[in-house]
């Protein structure tokens, strides 16, 4: 626990990460971890992924330079990482394919997620249903709410969706539930964590099926421009498409290593999910790193215009990069998170999701820091169709009117039949 | 130096009998409410208390621990309150193990709060999901203050984890009798016996079942092969319900009499 403990410890990253659990998820831990280490060498377990992110994913994700963009931001070449242009819509793919095929090696039949933004929870039961697993995603009753589309998607690709009420009904709170789904039913079931938290090996493994980003962005990169990038920008919810891209950079010492966070209304206004600026280490969710906690140990509610970055810790790895200086946070705010947003859909025909936008904020900063000779590289970690209504209403693009009676039609919408499984 | 707690299940061994641990929150329906209710429980039969810090992410609790811990955090409990229950507790004569989630010990500072629980006349510390693997740091500071360590043992623990997390265990080893969160079952199943005679292949130490026990009856079955019986959800229960409803007193009527029952239950068990 203490700083001084040793940094090469397994499930470690200096002194953040470990196994805070109850003792009745050890033994599954064990076995995962055992998995996940034999699938890494096994040509046959490499094989099967690769085949799928080929015709199933569409790997390689593509680089988009987007110079109207990049106008400004101070003339530096602002390059786009597109997973959003992957199945599902986001970088969340890539490791639900992953852990679904371990699920089958461990023989399990069973996966549980949770989710915030709902795109994690989409690619769960996508790859539920294409390795015919059942699936079962906790959602805080707010997020459901909030991304009521990402609930609708779930149910139709046979996933079972429970919304969550407990505490403060967002995405921490789902993740309770799941851990308590899994306590219970962990003999047949393997907990599908989405993001790289949770006790080790979780995220290990979670980084390293979300590798493939920065493998895949770092030789682009060097093909397109023939030189590596200044700076790699990422947003950081849990951290999850941050640490797949950063990871291949971490030894090339020239590049900026640079994660947003949400700051919300403001760092100072309390309602933000800024834990590298706020917060101080502890222990949620299984892992000992940076949380949004008062002074009793007691965990912070945190705010976020978006859902999916909306989370009051972070994974440990992030933490130990941010401590050892490797790595740079800042958090961005709502407003200049969705300004960032209008910018990219007005200037080049993408509309990001809105935990990207936040990246392509802090890319807006980081290019204006280094003039007209740097290069950005932004992961665009997904797209914006979960997030056109939130859009909509920030910008006013419906009126309250409108609003409110779109929300009675769909009231009067027979909703039971959806339910059902008659459809 | 013998700890009280295992003193009591000494005691209680040689009584011919399991032990009866019961637990409450702190803080629900408020601090001295709380309070009223462990030493009410304490009078009532209850052998040890075990006194739950309130937490916001309660992940091995189910629903009516939830419910009362959130409504105690809501109510303004904080971590020094611990300690004044701690303190009631000992005084009306049980010993008190705090059953907590790390984070708060860990915020709190580990040697700090080793330091107030001892001073308190707390006997040590029940950790749902602090580890041995993970727990060094306590393990040093519950030797400096005398304190016990309560480690949870699970089911689907092998027998390595068994022996070594019983190694690490100070007072009793607690053994969650199904795989699951806390609430009360209909019935406790196979899984609890077998847990204790694979614990007793790997320790001397008294094994103590917790998880799903509500009744009387329950805890005469299970007090028959364990060395103590942990309830935790039926007692929050019959605070709760006659709480919901406004009646404070009926609420400590109810405990008293539950408590009653499973200390009668525990007595006819062997």
């Amino acid at each position: 626990m203490s700083q001084s403990q040793p940094s090469h410890r397994e499930g470690r990253f200096g002194a953040y990460g470990g196994r805070f659990v109850p003792e009745a998820l050890v033994a599954a831990l064990e076995q995962l971890d055992e998995a996940r280490k034999k699938a890494a060498v096994d040509p046959a377990f490499q094989g099967e992924l690769e085949r799928l992110h080929r015709t199933y994913t569409g790997r390689p994700s593509l680089i988009t330079e987007v110079p109207r963009f990049a106008e400004h931001a101070g003339g530096a070449r602002i390059l786009l990482k597109r997973e959003d242009l992957n199945h599902t819509g986001s970088h969340k793919i890539n490791n639900v394919l992953g852990q679904a095929l371990l699920t089958k090696r461990m023989g399990k039949s069973r996966i549980i997620a949770e989710t915030g933004a709902g795109q994690h929870g989409v690619a769960s039961a996508t790859a539920a249903a294409l390795l015919g697993l059942s699936c079962t995603v906790y959602m805080g009753e707010k997020d459901t709410k909030r991304q009521a589309l990402n609930v609708a998607r779930m149910r139709l690709l046979g996933a079972e969706v429970v919304p969550v009420s407990t505490g403060s009904a967002t995405l921490k709170d789902a993740i309770n539930e799941a851990m308590r789904d899994w306590v219970t039913n962990v003999a047949d079931t393997h907990y599908l964590i989405g993001t790289v938290t949770g006790p080790h090996p979780f995220p290990e493994m979670v980084r390293d099926f979300h590798r493939i980003i920065g493998v895949e962005a770092r030789a682009q990169v060097l093909d397109l421009v023939g030189r590596l990038p200044d700076a790699v920008c990422a947003c950081v919810g849990g951290g999850s498409n941050a640490m797949g891209i950063f990871h291949r950079f971490i030894d090339d010492a020239s590049v900026r290593l640079v994660g947003l966070e949400a700051g919300g209304e403001g760092v100072d206004t309390g309602h933000h999910a800024a834990r590298f600026s706020t917060g101080v280490p502890g222990v949620l969710h299984g892992a000992f790193t940076y949380v949004l906690q008062d002074e009793d140990g007691q965990t912070l509610e945190s705010h976020s215009v978006s859902a999916g970055l909306d989370y009051p810790s972070v994974g440990p790895e992030h933490a130990f990069l941010k401590d050892s200086g490797r790595a740079e946070y800042y958090p961005v705010t709502d407003s200049e998170a969705m300004d960032a947003f209008a910018l990219l859909c007005r200037t080049e025909g993408i509309i990001p999701a809105i935990e990207s936008a936040h990246a392509l904020a802090g890319a807006l900063r980081i290019g204006r820091e280094l003039g007209p000779d740097g290069i950005v590289l932004v992961n665009l970690s997904g797209r914006g169709d979960k997030d056109v209504d939130t859009a909509a209403r920030w910008f006013g693009l419906v009126s309250e009117e409108e609003l409110v009676e779109a929300e009675q039609l769909k009231a009067e919408e027979p909703v039971e039949q959806a339910e059902g499984s008659g459809w | 130096m013998v700890s009280s707690v295992a003193e009591v299940l000494e005691r209680t061994r040689a009584e011919g009998r399991a032990a009866l641990v019961g637990y409450l929150p702190v803080g629900y329906p408020d601090v001295p409410g709380s309070i009223e209710a462990m030493v009410a429980m304490v009078e009532a039969g209850v052998d040890i208390v075990e006194i739950g810090v309130p937490y916001t992410d309660p992940l091995m609790d189910g629903p009516v621990i939830q419910h009362a811990v959130d409504a105690a955090l809501k109510g303004g409990t904080r971590l020094a309150d611990v300690f004044t229950a701690v303190r009631a507790v000992a005084d009306a004569g049980a010993p008190a193990l705090v059953m907590t989630y790390w984070n708060p010990v860990l915020r709190y500072g580990v040697d700090r709060f080793a330091t107030d629980l001892a001073a308190a006349g707390g006997a040590g510390l029940i950790t749902p999901d602090l580890i041995p693997d993970e727990g060094q740091e306590w393990i040093d500071a519950a030797a400096r203050h005398d304190l016990d360590r309560v480690f949870l043992v699970a089911p689907s623990s092998t027998d390595e984890r068994l022996r070594s997390t019983a190694e690490a265990c100070r007072g009793f080893v607690y053994a969650t009798a199904v795989m699951g969160v806390t609430g009360a079952r209909a019935a406790v199943g196979d899984a609890a016996e077998e847990l204790v005679t694979r614990a007793r292949a790997a320790t001397d130490k008294p094994v103590c079942v917790g998880l799903g026990v509500s009744t009387g009856a329950q805890a005469a079955e299970v007090g028959a092969f364990a060395d103590g019986v942990i309830v935790g959800s039926a007692l929050v229960r019959a605070l709760s319900d006659a709480e919901g409803g406004g009646d404070r007193a009926g609420g400590i009527a109810a405990l008293r009499d539950l408590a009653a029952e499973l200390a009668a239950g525990v007595r006819k068990g062997r």
